[in-house]
């Protein structure tokens, strides 16, 4: 048993739903009891999706398991099959209906429906989300194309000179992180270099669609997670090679144009930057100096945090201080990430564990999920979100993509905007103490009523008869605690700028620990300074 | 009326009760587990810890909707394969994880142990666990069980089953003392408000279950009168009954009509006399009716249908249709209690059609081709109903909003009017 107050991921079959409700044609037959219902919500309210998912759910009750189980998988199979008419029926069963062992998809099977019957195994207490999706996703592609397969050894017929190449983009699901503007964003990239999307799957596919796949040249396995079993396999059987780097920021879109230019044997150097990016500029302009060093801590789906560390590194000035994923399956492309940045890596599925470490490491930027966000909040610390899963609010109405030169411009924005902005961390450093610009004052921008929603990491910004209580005002360490400061020095530390406070304030207690001093004076507050300074 | 399978009366023809009409078939609902959802936050020294599976966690997430800023009073320990290996080895487990819990939240009054599909079907026996772990810690934490499993429970039955838990830990009420017992979740604020009303009346002592704390259990014994707040409380009620408890049978507590019946209940078992009801409870209905008649006009002939969800359908049905003058099209109820629902089926119209239990696909069918302005159901479907130009009111936020009572008549109506006003306003 584990212990769990929030997960990142569902059930295997929930990765299959968002599979299916990824697609047009494919049903899925869910043999589940009366509650497991409620995984549409997922779908209808959080992606604010306008259909149910293609799901039928057999919802039998504890009556049912004394008569016949296996009957109502049937009939709920007729019904599905009859109504919604898919032209692939699959079936699998939920974590209560793999204990009572009804095996749904033989009994499927055995109905002698005119349609592929595809059945899913889903083992709900080994496995989880994004394991259930990459093998739906594989068992459906397989399913469809293994009588098409060639004979070994048959190398596909090289490309007409007259036909630009073509790829396939594998991977985008329902309910992922910005899939759908991601893929337009990529097809645009893909367009600019002389490269045809051919078909995209499983978001916006059709069973028909999925037996196009093997005409294209190459596949571009968009979101690891979904789809490396699927590209791995169409490798082996159909000679399709693979195009694996994920364009997320500017080298990672240039490496993934190299990589798309070798495989496809064409060549991009003049396409370098078919579309100007605006965020190398903004990376470099004066204002942006206050974003050197900060430091990030990134907990996300492995190819969204393995991205998210090249950008914070190369191209924001960023120090990532942690680096973690929930995918256990991808554990191993994070581990060499941390090696490169000299970080110990996180791998866990234990969100309680993920606060600790963040509690310890203080940054000040969080990139993660939605938990991270639930985290960061807690903590008060900015935050922004990079992977699934996401909430209602990761869905938004605007073109947002995370890949390609527009996403980076995206990622620029959204990562930058939860810290304080640019100049005006100078001006308040410049300014410290002045009777009007001091970390109480509202900000500006907030009107006279103020508000409780100040960037994290600073003091609420009430008069101080509110006697606020800040998280990065107060000590942090359970140890701290012995450790006294003199009035003189908390008065001093107050001095300092609200935003850094925090960051001081623990300093400079871990250096008294370390010292052994017993209070801190105005001298151990520099000398702390002076240790740690960067 | 297509796909209908079976239809039965609910008592003797010419009865002027409506007909009830079976369904059986795909159904879309919550199961128990979700109604933790409100009860953590009502029972504030209370912890819920579900035994079950992935889905669990996964359902308690996505069905508390938004995260709570809060670290929440709720979590599920994940079986996993090596769990489902043998039983023993799952006690051990448990009393680990418990411990975790416990330590990590020393402030816990009750724990609950709270049963799923999973540990049902394995047999994984809360009740005995509980019994253990009650030894171990007596004296700091009282840990209880009870089953919110699919199989067993849609939705708000998940209430029922949790506080029908907390019965016998009631202690004895002395014989020759009579008390009023109010069961079910209620707002704070909400239950002030009834509180209030009761003491002007003179009834008392007066109390609610759940409690706000576990250190406040209100006693239960030959004198005690039950009020249902909340008409899922079947098994509770019937638990309390068999502790000598008499259940007071009246409408529910929802609009003028309903909270001024239920009230009435109490006065004449109280021998409180009408006028005194009259006096002490007019004020607060000449509020209603004039917070209710800003909402009459945007409801009033409009159509509305109920998808079987919380079991609140058929009192907020009599509420719309009698006070607020909507015509009901069809009202579905997941479960139908007859004799909790005695009071309420009477102030139905006589050819309402009501449903009891679900056919997903042929209920949505009916749906399509009534077309009613106004469509009751829960999240999954709400959004693919308005993509299909039918307005909808989610079902959740009627458990989790105080709409009970002459103070929030308004408010409940407020609640259906507002996706009908906000249909008259966009142009988009």
């Amino acid at each position: 048993m584990q212990l769990t107050l929030w997960s990142y991921e569902g059930p295997p079959h929930i990765g299959a739903m968002r599979v299916v409700a990824s697609m047009q044609g494919v049903h899925l037959v869910l043999h589940a009891p009366q509650g497991d219902t409620y995984a549409d919500l997922l779908f209808t309210m959080i992606e604010r999706r306008g259909t149910r998912p293609p799901v039928t759910y057999t919802t039998f009750q504890a009556r049912e398991l004394g008569s016949d189980t296996a009957e109502l998988v049937k009939t709920s199979v007729g019904d599905a099959f009859e109504r919604f008419k898919p032209r692939v029926l699959l079936v699998g069963e939920a974590c209560t209906a793999e204990l009572i062992q009804d095996q749904p998809g033989a009994l499927a099977r055995g109905m002698g429906l005119p349609v592929p019957v595809l059945s899913l195994e889903l083992p709900a207490y080994a496995r989880k989300e994004c394991w259930g999706a990459n093998e739906t996703f594989y068992q459906l592609v397989r399913g469809l194309l293994k009588p098409r397969v060639p004979e070994a050894g048959r190398h596909p017929e090289p490309r007409p000179a007259d036909r630009r190449p073509r790829a396939n983009l594998l991977g985008p699901t329902a309910l992922g992180f910005r899939c759908r503007d991601d893929i337009e964003e990529v097809t645009r990239l893909l367009a600019s270099v002389g490269v045809d999307v051919h078909v995209v799957a499983p978001l916006g596919a059709t069973p028909e669609d999925l037996l196009r796949i093997p005409e294209a040249d190459f596949n571009v396995c968009l979101y690891p997670e979904t789809a490396d079993q699927t590209c791995l396999w169409l490798e082996r059987m159909f000679g399709q090679p693979t195009v694996k780097t994920v364009p997320i920021g500017i080298g990672a879109t240039h490496d993934f144009l190299d990589e798309v230019g070798r495989i496809a044997g064409i060549d991009v150097a003049d396409a370098k930057s078919p579309i100007s990016s605006r965020m190398p500029w903004y990376s470099r302009s004066v204002d942006s100096t206050y974003l050197t060093g900060k430091r990030v801590f990134i907990f996300a789906d492995a190819t969204h945090a393995v991205a998210a560390a090249r950008m914070c590194a190369e191209e924001l000035g960023f120090a990532v201080v942690g680096i973690g994923t929930y995918a256990r399956e991808f554990a191993r492309d994070v581990r060499e990430c941390a090696k490169r940045y000299g970080v110990e890596p996180l791998i866990t599925d234990d969100y309680l564990e993920v606060e600790k470490r963040a509690a310890e490491l203080q940054p000040e930027l969080m990139l993660g999920t939605q938990m991270e966000r639930h985290i960061a909040k807690r903590l008060g610390i900015p935050c922004a979100v990079i992977s699934a899963p996401v909430h209602v609010q990761d869905f938004p109405a605007r073109y947002a993509p995370q890949m390609g030169f527009e996403g980076a411009n995206v990622i620029f924005d959204t990562w930058v905007h939860p810290l304080m902005m640019g100049l005006e961390e100078h001006l308040i450093t410049m300014f410290r103490e002045d009777f009007e610009f001091h970390d109480s004052a509202t900000p500006s921008h907030l009107g006279s009523g103020g508000s409780t929603n100040w960037p994290a990491g600073s003091e609420s910004p009430g008069s101080e008869s509110q006697a606020a209580v800040d998280p990065a005002d107060m000590p942090v360490s359970a140890d701290a605690s012995t450790i006294t400061w003199a009035a003189e020095a908390e008065q001093e530390l107050k001095k300092i700028p609200f935003f850094v406070r925090g960051k001081a304030r623990r300093n400079t207690e871990r250096f008294a620990e370390e010292q052994g001093i017993q209070t801190i004076t105005v001298e151990t507050l520099y000398d702390a300074k002076a240790h740690f300074g960067r | 009326m297509s796909g209908l399978q079976t239809q039965d009366r609910a008592s003797a023809v010419g009865d002027g009760l409506p007909v009830v009409t079976r369904e059986r078939g795909q159904r879309q609902v919550f199961c128990g587990l979700a109604g933790i959802v409100w009860l953590h936050r009502k029972i504030q020294d209370a912890f819920f810890l579900v035994i079950g599976s992935r889905t669990c966690a996964h359902l308690l997430q996505s069905a508390a909707g938004v995260m709570i800023f809060a670290e929440p009073r709720f979590a599920t320990a994940i079986l996993h394969e090596r769990d489902l290996a043998g039983l023993a080895d799952c006690n051990a487990e448990l009393d680990r994880v418990v411990a975790e819990v416990l330590e990590r939240r020393p402030d816990i009054g009750t724990l609950f142990l709270v049963g799923s599909c999973p540990s049902e079907v394995i047999k994984l026996d809360l009740a005995k666990a509980a019994e253990r772990l009650s030894g171990v810690y007596r004296g700091r934490v009282r840990i209880l069980d009870y089953s919110a499993s699919g199989l067993e429970t849609t939705f708000t039955q998940g209430e029922d089953a949790c506080l029908k838990a907390l019965v016998p830990e009631l202690p004895q009420l002395p014989s020759g003392e009579r008390s009023l017992l109010v069961l079910g979740t209620l707002p704070d604020v909400v239950e002030d408000q009834f509180a209030r009303l009761f003491a002007d009346l003179g009834i008392g002592p007066v109390h609610f279950l759940p409690p706000r704390r576990t250190t406040e259990f209100p006693s239960l014994g030959n004198g005690t009168k039950v009020l249902l707040a909340q008409p899922f409380l079947g098994e509770t009620a019937r638990a309390c009954e068999a502790r000598g408890a008499s259940l007071l049978s009246a409408p529910y507590p929802f609009g003028i009509e309903g909270t001024l019946g239920w009230m009435r209940a109490v006065t004449e078992a109280w021998g409180v006399t009408r006028e005194r009801l009259d006096a002490v409870t007019a004020p607060a209905i000449a509020r209603a009716q004039r917070g209710l008649s800003h909402h009459r006009e945007s409801l009033e002939g409009k159509r509305i249908s109920f998808l079987p969800d919380s079991q609140l359908e058929i009192p907020l049905a009599r509420f719309l249709q009698r006070e607020c003058g909507m015509d009901l099209v069809e009202v579905g109820t997941p479960f139908l209690d007859r004799r909790l629902m005695a009071e309420e089926m009477r102030l139905l119209p006589e050819d309402v059609r009501l449903t009891e239990g679900q056919d997903l696909e042929r209920q949505l069918d009916r749906l399509r081709e009534d077309r009613p302005d106004l469509t009751v159901c829960g999240l999954g479907l709400a959004n693919p109903l308005e993509s299909e130009g039918l307005r909808t009111k989610w079902s959740i936020e009627l458990v989790f909003t105080p709409v009970h009572g002459f103070d929030q008549a308004a408010d409940l109506a407020e609640l259906f009017a507002r996706p009908l006003r906000r249909a008259a306003l966009l142009r988009v």
